[in-house]
C-alpha cells in the first residue's frame, strides 16, 4: 500500500437470499487501499469481485462489516457527489444521449451550472481522445469507444476512487491493449486511485501496483501480490510473466483446497 | 419488385378502383343516389367549402380530437406511469382497470350526454376515454420493460429519488413503447370523433349525419374523404415527429 488510506473494508459480509435460501458471498474480507493506489481484483468468475464492487458504489448493502471511504480533496462543486465512480463490463450508455449528454450525465445536480457540466464532460472526452465524437450517438460507437465514453463518464465527477469492472473484457484484443494502455496513462496523468476487477491475470498484472486474489466460498482473500514494477511499464517486460505464473498457481492451489 | 414498380402498381389499384366505382351507377348498376360515384365529390366539395361549413366542421372537429387527445393521453401517461412504477398503485388499481376496462368507449355515450350535455365536452370525455386506455397500458408496459441495468447506472451515480429516476431513466427509455401507443391513440381518437359527433355535437360527424338524413350522399362522401384525408396528415406528421424524437435509435 502506498500513501494514506483511502479505502477501509472491515469484516465485509454480504449474503443475500434468494427463494428462500441464503447464499453468503463474501465472508470476513478486510483490504485497506492507499491514496493513488491500482489494485486489481482477480479471482474465478461467481467468486464474488463484482459483488465487491457493487459494495463500494452503494448498488449492493453489506450484511456485516464496515465500508470507509476518506473523501479526499475535489473541487468545492463537486464535494457533494458520490465519492466513487463504476465503470461497467458493458459500458452502460444511455441510448438517448449523445456522447457529450453521457459523460456530463453524473454532473447533472443542482448547484452545477449546464456551461460547467459540459465543459468538464469536454475537457473528460478529450482526456480519453474523443473530443472529435462529442455529438455522436452511442450507436455509432465501436465497443471500444464506448469504453472510453464509459470512462470519460466515471472520471467527470473525479470520484476518490476508479472502479472498474471487468471493463475490457468483452473488447478484441487489440483494442483491450491500446485501452489498458490509455488507462495507465490517463492514471499517470490524474493520480486517479482505481480498484479492477478481473479475471484475466495478465491484465491484473500488467496494469495493477497489487494484485488481490478472491478465493472461498463465501470469499475472503486468498492472495496477495504487489508489483514491483514502475510506471511507465513495457508490456513485454518478463517480471509480468513471472507474477502471472504465480498467481495462477495461487490460484489453483487454493481453489484445489476447496 | 422495385420501388417505383409497386408505386405504379399501387397507383394503377387505385385507379382501378376509381374507374370501377364509377362506372357501377354510371351504367345503372347502382342506384347514383345511394352510392354517387367519385365524379361528383369535387363539385360538392366546392360547395362546402364555400359556404364556410366544411371548414367550420373540420376545426370543430379537430379541437375535440386534440383536446381529447391531449386529455386522454395526458391521463394516460400519467398514471401509466404511476402503475408502472409503483406495484402497490398496480395492485391496487388491478381489479377498477379489470372492471372499467372492457367497457366501449361507446358506452360512455349515455353518461356523456347527462353529465355534459350536447357540447364540445361531452365529445372531448368520449374521445379522451378511449385514448386513455391505449395510452395508459404502452406506458406502463414501457416503464416496466425499462432495462434495470440503466436504472443501476443512475443509482451508481447517486440518483436516487424516485422523480430522478423517472426523469434520467425511465421516461427517456420508455419514450419509443410509449409513442407507439400515442400513435394508435391518433387513429383510436379519429373514429372517436365520428362516434361522439353524430349524436349532435358539432362537427365533421354531424354534418354528416344531417346530409345523410336529406339523402345528400356526395356530402357525406365528401367529409368521409376529408376524415381519410386529416388522419392521413396528422399521421404523417406524428411519424415524423416520432423519428425526430427517437433519432438516437440505430
Amino acid at each position: 500500500m502506498t500513501g494514506e488510506p483511502l479505502i477501509e473494508i472491515r469484516g465485509l459480509g454480504l449474503a443475500y437470499e434468494r427463494d428462500g435460501r441464503r447464499t453468503q458471498v463474501l465472508a470476513g474480507l478486510d483490504l485497506t487501499v492507499g491514496r493513488g493506489e491500482f489494485v486489481a481484483i482477480v479471482g474465478e468468475s461467481g467468486v464474488g469481485k463484482s459483488t465487491l464492487l457493487r459494495v463500494l458504489i452503494g448498488l449492493a448493502e453489506p450484511s456485516a462489516g464496515t465500508v470507509r471511504i476518506v473523501a479526499g480533496e475535489r473541487p468545492a462543486a463537486l464535494r457533494r457527489l458520490a465519492p466513487t465512480a463504476l465503470v461497467f463490463q458493458d459500458s452502460r450508455l444511455l441510448p438517448w444521449r449523445r456522447v457529450i449528454a453521457n459523460v456530463a450525465f453524473g454532473l447533472e445536480w443542482a448547484g452545477i451550472r449546464r456551461a460547467e457540466q459540459l465543459r468538464r464532460a469536454r475537457a473528460m472526452l478529450d482526456l480519453v481522445g474523443l473530443g472529435d465524437l462529442a455529438d455522436r450517438w452511442p450507436h455509432q460507437l465501436s465497443g471500444g469507444q464506448r469504453q472510453r465514453v464509459a470512462l470519460a463518464r466515471a472520471l467527470a465527477i473525479e470520484p476518490d476512487v476508479l472502479l472498474m469492472d471487468e471493463p475490457f473484457s468483452a473488447l478484441d484484443s487489440f483494442t483491450r491493449e491500446s485501452l489498458q494502455d490509455e488507462l495507465l496513462r490517463i492514471r499517470a496523468a490524474t493520480g486517479r486511485t482505481v480498484v479492477f476487477v478481473t479475471h484475466d491475470i495478465d491484465e491484473a498484472v500488467y496494469l495493477a501496483d497489487r494484485v488481490i486474489v478472491l478465493t472461498g466460498h463465501p470469499a475472503g482473500i486468498g492472495a496477495e501480490i504487489t508489483v514491483p514494477v514502475a510506471q511507465p511499464r513495457r508490456r513485454r517486460d518478463p517480471a509480468f510473466a513471472d507474477l502471472a505464473r504465480q498467481l495462477r498457481s495461487e490460484l489453483s492451489r487454493r481453489s484445489s483446497e476447496l | 419488385m422495385n420501388r417505383v414498380a409497386s408505386t405504379a402498381l399501387a397507383a394503377l389499384g387505385l385507379l382501378a378502383f376509381l374507374g370501377i366505382w364509377e362506372a357501377l351507377p354510371r351504367l345503372g348498376l347502382l342506384n347514383a343516389a345511394l352510392v354517387p360515384p367519385p365524379s361528383a365529390v369535387p363539385e360538392a366539395f366546392l360547395r362546402e367549402v364555400r359556404s364556410g361549413i366544411w371548414l367550420a366542421a373540420v376545426l370543430s372537429s379537430l379541437t375535440h380530437y386534440t383536446t381529447g387527445l391531449l386529455v386522454g393521453s395526458g391521463l394516460g401517461i400519467a398514471l401509466g406511469i404511476a402503475a408502472g412504477m409503483s406495484r402497490i398503485f398496480e395492485s391496487a388499481t388491478a381489479w377498477i382497470v379489470r372492471l372499467v376496462r372492457p367497457i366501449p368507449g361507446l358506452a360512455w355515450v349515455p353518461f356523456a350526454i347527462i353529465w355534459f350535455g350536447v357540447e364540445p365536452a361531452a365529445a372531448v370525455f368520449i374521445i379522451a376515454i378511449g385514448v386513455f386506455w391505449i395510452v395508459f397500458f404502452a406506458t406502463q408496459g414501457a416503464i416496466r420493460g425499462v432495462d434495470r441495468d440503466l436504472l443501476e447506472v443512475a443509482r451508481a451515480f447517486g440518483f436516487r429519488s424516485a422523480g430522478a429516476r423517472l426523469l434520467k431513466i425511465l421516461l427517456p427509455a420508455a419514450t419509443p413503447g410509449i409513442m407507439v401507443g400515442l400513435r394508435t391513440a391518433l387513429g383510436q381518437a379519429w373514429m372517436a370523433v365520428v362516434a361522439a359527433e353524430i349524436f349532435g355535437v358539432p362537427g365533421v360527424g354531424q354534418r354528416m349525419m344531417q346530409a345523410s338524413s336529406l339523402l345528400a350522399t356526395d356530402i357525406v362522401l365528401v367529409y368521409m374523404l376529408t376524415m381519410a384525408g386529416l388522419y392521413g396528415l396528422i399521421d404523417t406528421l406524428f411519424v415524423a415527429l416520432q423519428g425526430w424524437l427517437l433519432r438516437w435509435r440505430a
